[in-house]
């Protein structure tokens, strides 16, 4: 009975110091009352407290200065497009459709066409999607619903460690042991078993599988990460009505974590297949660089990243280079489009998720 | 619901336990397959000749890749010296200024945007603004391809500790009649420097194993750097050059040199992870 008016009180302080830090720190950038101007009084005022005269000059000249800075980070981006854009120009011009229409890329008859390579980009990285999204979301799935909690964090840590090895490395490990373990055991094994038209002989081990192979390991930390991060996300008490209701553990996953969860593992996925499309240099070592349209997965291939890895530093003539440099505009399109489109899942999921578990 | 029922639900129920706990278990395996290949075959070549020589020529004994060590580490310097000024202000005028103003969403989404952007598209970017124009290849370009790709995750870890430091510190700040800028500069950015150290030293990590965009700005060399003018080896071009060629011997250097290249990766992360947790201690 005592508390209740002193704890009134205490409550009524609260919008006071709410405005304390307003006038503080204004809401707004370019609040009508700086932060903590006194030139407003009158001119006696001013002359009373002479070391605070209106908004310094050095704040002003502080901020300009910093939001230049931050403004060079558009400048850089807006710098990027055109660069890229301008040393296209003379490939797009002198190739237009053909470009993505034909697949004879051939630089001394200054004929280029990039079907091949688009083609092995996309069929690389959708074979690396094949391979890590059900890996990447059902280690995530171990780690918040399954492990023990002392297992968690070294799991997770080990997993992160494949995020951080150069991808120089991977394709070293590519060459000298991925690819001669293709080549003696799984490829003979897959041309056996189940044989055309996705597995024919001969294989040399440096194949679109094996570079998709790389690409999932490579793409797995991104994928697990996100999607660990969207079912954290989830409110414990849907796992508990689902629990409550007799579900075993996996119909729980299923029905309370996979389920309202769906939108953000679709962004993670996008945002492992962003990395995937624009990775290099492991896939350049290991996929054969030879442009072929085939339904053969143990065949040799090329990819947009590694053609230019390949060619960029050795071509001659200006419309070799402008048309690798429009490949890199169309990797670099294709790459942000799909990375903002997973951004905004993963937001809007996650967002979701968060009033829902505030509501209840 | 017959006891059948029940039955094959549990079974159900620890095939899919099993499952998880197999794809967990699987995923370590190319893990352990790289880091034990990488250590077991490097090893064989690692010793100081490697990192004080030059490359020997295809034939010779010995040599090293001690170029390539030196040039990554100028370029990295290069592209701190690059991108941290910029990415740093960048970050203090989204978190202090800026805010949720619609220019500082701009230049966040910027940021984010340039993040996904392949290291090999920054490449092609530098090569046109600065190799094509000063008609040679260089650790600068190197130096500046690998800063862009510094700059956008730079300045948002940046700005996630900036906006972590408790206001109560910049309003001490501000009601002792500190100027503005200088408790963004003196208080809240000092506040916050071992995160934003730890930060800094994630983007080295991660630029300092980057090959992509030093093919064909900074390119290789066959001698020591003698500028920045001139083109530079890198460990990382070299462990590619080495690996895909034909003699045995390059290819042992290029396990040595991917051995290094981990050491160099894991140990600036791992003094990432430590300078993060002592500063932890002494903030508590």
């Amino acid at each position: 009975m005592i508390r209740k008016p002193v704890s009134k009180p205490a409550k009524g302080i609260d919008p006071s110091q709410r405005t304390v830090v307003k006038l503080v720190r204004p809401s707004k950038p370019d609040s009508p009352i700086p932060s903590y101007d006194m030139s407003r009084g009158s001119g006696s005022e001013r002359a009373a407290i002479p070391l605070v005269t209106g908004k310094p000059w050095g704040d002003r000249a502080f901020k300009n200065l910093t939001a230049g800075f931050a403004g060079l980070i558009l400048l850089l981006a807006i710098a990027m497009v055109w660069e890229l854009w301008l040393a296209a120009s003379e490939s797009v011009s002198a190739m237009g459709w053909h470009f993505f229409l034909t697949q004879k890329w051939d630089p001394v008859l200054d004929h280029f066409g990039a079907l091949a390579f688009v083609y092995g980009t996309i069929a690389s990285a959708l074979i690396a999607f094949l391979i890590a999204t059900p890996f990447g979301i059902g280690i995530a799935l171990f780690l918040t619903e399954i492990a023990p909690r002392p297992m968690r964090e070294p799991i997770s840590f080990l997993v992160e460690i494949l995020a951080a090895i150069p991808s120089v490395v991977y394709g070293l490990w590519g060459i000298f042991v991925l690819a001669p373990l293709m080549r003696s055991h799984i490829d003979p094994f897959l041309i056996g078993w189940i044989g055309k038209p996705l597995f024919a002989a001969p294989s040399t081990g440096l194949s679109l599988l094996s570079a998709g192979i790389i690409l999932s390991i490579m793409i797995l930390p991104t994928i697990m990460g996100i999607s660990r991060e969207v079912f954290q996300a989830i409110p414990r008490g849907t796992r508990e009505a689902a629990l409550a209701l007799g579900a075993t553990k996996w119909e729980t996953i299923r029905v309370a974590v996979l389920h309202p969860s769906r939108g953000g593992l679709l962004g993670a996925v996008m945002l492992g297949l962003g990395r995937a499309l624009g990775e290099t240099m492991a896939v350049t070592m290991v996929i054969g660089n030879r442009p072929e349209i085939s339904a053969n997965i143990l065949g040799p291939s090329h990819t947009i990243a590694a053609v230019i890895a390949n060619e960029f530093a050795e071509a001659t003539s200006d419309i070799h280079l402008s048309a690798l440099a429009e490949l890199g505009l169309v990797l670099m399109g294709i790459t942000i489009l799909i990375n903002l489109a997973a951004r905004i899942l993963v937001w809007s999921t996650a967002s979701r998720l968060q009033t829902a578990g505030d509501d209840s | 619901m017959n006891e059948w029922h029940y039955a094959k639900r549990k079974v159900i129920d620890r095939g899919m336990h099993l499952l998880f706990m197999l794809m967990a278990a699987l995923i370590m395996i190319p893990l352990a397959s790289m880091v034990l290949y990488v250590a077991v075959r490097g090893l064989k070549r690692l010793d100081l000749d490697f990192f004080l020589h030059l490359p020997a020529p295809v034939g010779e004994k010995g040599g090293g890749m001690g170029n390539g060590i030196l040039g990554t580490v100028s370029m990295v310097l290069i592209a701190c010296g690059i991108s941290l000024p910029i990415s740093i202000m960048g970050a203090i005028y989204l978190a202090e200024y800026g805010k949720r103003s619609r220019y500082a969403s701009l230049v966040r989404f910027t940021a984010d945007v340039l993040a996904g952007v392949p290291s090999i598209v920054t490449g092609i970017f530098v090569y046109q603004i600065l190799v094509r124009r000063v008609h040679h290849f260089s650790s600068l370009a190197g130096g500046l391809a690998l800063g862009i790709i510094m700059i956008p995750l730079v300045t948002r870890t940046t700005e996630e500790l900036l906006k972590l430091v408790p206001s109560a510190l910049t309003e001490a700040s501000l009601s002792l009649g500190v100027p503005r800028w200088k408790t963004s500069l003196y208080v809240v950015l000092h506040a916050a420097r071992g995160g934003i150290v730890t930060g800094i030293l994630l983007a080295v990590a991660r630029v300092a194993g980057e090959t992509a965009p030093l093919l064909f700005t900074a390119l290789n060399n066959q001698y020591w750097p003698s500028g920045i003018n001139q083109p530079t080896a890198s460990l990382t071009v070299q462990v590619f050059t080495y690996a895909i060629s034909p003699f045995q011997d390059w290819q042992d250097q290029a396990w040595t040199g991917a051995l290094v290249l981990l050491l160099l990766v894991f140990g600036v992360g791992l003094s990432a992870r430590l300078v993060l947790s002592r500063n932890h201690v002494s903030n508590m």
